[in-house]
């Protein structure tokens, strides 16, 4: 039962376990393929990610912190590759409970996104994060943190730039990835594992990765990511019940681990 | 000349005034969405910043796809806005299986709870049970 406390006072009619209407018990293939899938929905946050991996016992955070990365891509795609990355970093160190940590992240999401010219609507995010990393109050970073990648991502839009905001997703997504698996392949739990089971999320975010303009797709990291999308897409497919094994884990960690290694490393060409 | 004016900025107010109506109508839905979810927050919750807003119409149901996590606990709160009167919550796992979940039924604001098991997609459904076609909004928290 999920409900207790002040929440079940608050919502007295609930029934547990409960099926009402006249809704379908088995939804058809076509309607499952018809149904709606956006960024903002489809797509879990590093949070939720994050929030799943401590329920079997607490992961040492600290130890998935990376050296601080560049902060002066010339070259969009990549840009917005490392801000999705940035901001699981943000929320490694939400969990971490690691203020100073925080607030030099918040800084470097800030530079990402100044070069990306979507900064203006976000300094006032960026003094929140300070705000509430001086006075530990991390429910509320993970919110602002959360709400600083959906702004960039609006501003994107609103700058014709929709193509970069799959990219920033995808950013998060392998970062995280690569930080669960990190943990999982250093301390083996069956439940952890099964954290790592997203056939149809990946299968989403290399559709969208698809739909972006060629010139875009044919930028060399976005074409590699591409590649690798393909190559992950079969390595997190297991069964619905089996947990990977450690073996399949190390596998996951290996091609994301050398996927970030791509994504923020600088070249003085681009 | 004159007239064909006329009637264009006729037509453009009008459409203006069709799209403030619709985006009013979503923003009371999110609002009753809100509601719901705000219950929540207080079992230790974390609602997402994002949200889904759509179109009901009688007897038929909106569909969207979800990732989820096992191990975490989720609340899918939907709230709609007149003429729709009552609206239900479902989910289904990625083989189109219905699930057994916690609800909240209140009318025109429902919700629907359940932990996962495993890893990977599901779909929630908003179905308008009775009322007229209502703008809806979907928002989940997750802890």
């Amino acid at each position: 039962m999920l409900v207790r406390g002040r929440t079940a006072l608050l919502l007295l009619p609930i029934a547990a376990g409960a099926l009402i209407g006249a809704e379908p018990a088995k939804l058809a293939p076509d309607q499952m393929a018809k149904a709606a899938r956006t960024d903002a929905i489809t797509i879990p946050t590093p949070g939720e990610l994050f929030a799943a991996l401590q329920k079997p016992g607490k992961p040492n955070w600290t130890g998935a912190y990376r050296a601080p990365i560049p902060t002066t891509y010339k070259n969009r795609a990549q840009l917005a590759l490392n801000l999705g990355g940035l901001i699981a970093d943000g929320f490694i160190a939400v969990e971490a409970q690691d203020s100073q940590q925080v607030k030099n992240i918040g800084s470097d999401v800030i530079k990402l996104a100044k070069a990306l010219g979507v900064s203006q609507n976000i300094l006032g995010r960026s003094n929140s994060i300070n705000d509430f990393a001086e006075t530990n109050q991390w429910d509320s970073l993970q919110e602002e943190l959360e709400a600083t990648q959906n702004e960039v991502k609006n501003s994107m839009q609103s700058h014709s730039d929709q193509d970069l905001v799959i990219l920033v997703s995808i950013g998060g997504w392998i970062r995280g990835t690569q930080v669960v698996s990190g943990s999982v392949a250093a301390n083996y739990d069956e439940r952890s594992a099964k954290l790592l089971r997203q056939p149809a999320l990946v299968s989403f975010i290399h559709s969208k990765l698809n739909d972006v303009s060629p010139e875009l797709r044919n930028d060399p990291l976005v074409k590699n990511v591409n590649e690798q999308l393909t190559n992950l897409e079969k390595l997190v497919t297991f069964p619905t019940g089996k947990s990977p094994s450690p073996d399949d884990v190390r596998k996951v960690n290996i091609v994301v681990t050398d996927l970030i290694q791509q994504i923020q490393h600088k070249t003085d060409t681009k | 000349m004159r007239r064909g004016l006329f009637f264009i900025m006729l037509l453009v107010i009008a459409g203006a005034r069709v799209s403030l109506a619709d985006t009013d109508a979503e923003v009371n839905a999110r609002k009753n969405a809100l509601d719901v979810a705000g219950a929540f927050t207080n079992d230790g919750f974390k609602l997402r910043d994002g949200h889904w807003c759509g179109m009901l119409k009688p007897q038929d149901h909106a569909l969207i796809a979800v990732n989820l996590y096992a191990g975490n606990q989720y609340w899918f709160a939907v709230g709609a806005t007149d003429p729709a009167r009552k609206i239900a919550v479902n989910v289904y796992d990625e083989s189109g299986r219905r699930l057994t979940t916690d609800h909240y039924d209140g009318g025109d604001r429902a919700a629907a709870g359940f932990s996962p098991t495993d890893s990977g997609q599901y779909f929630v459904s908003v179905d308008l049970v009775e009322g007229g076609s209502s703008s809806f909004c979907l928002i989940y928290s997750y802890k």
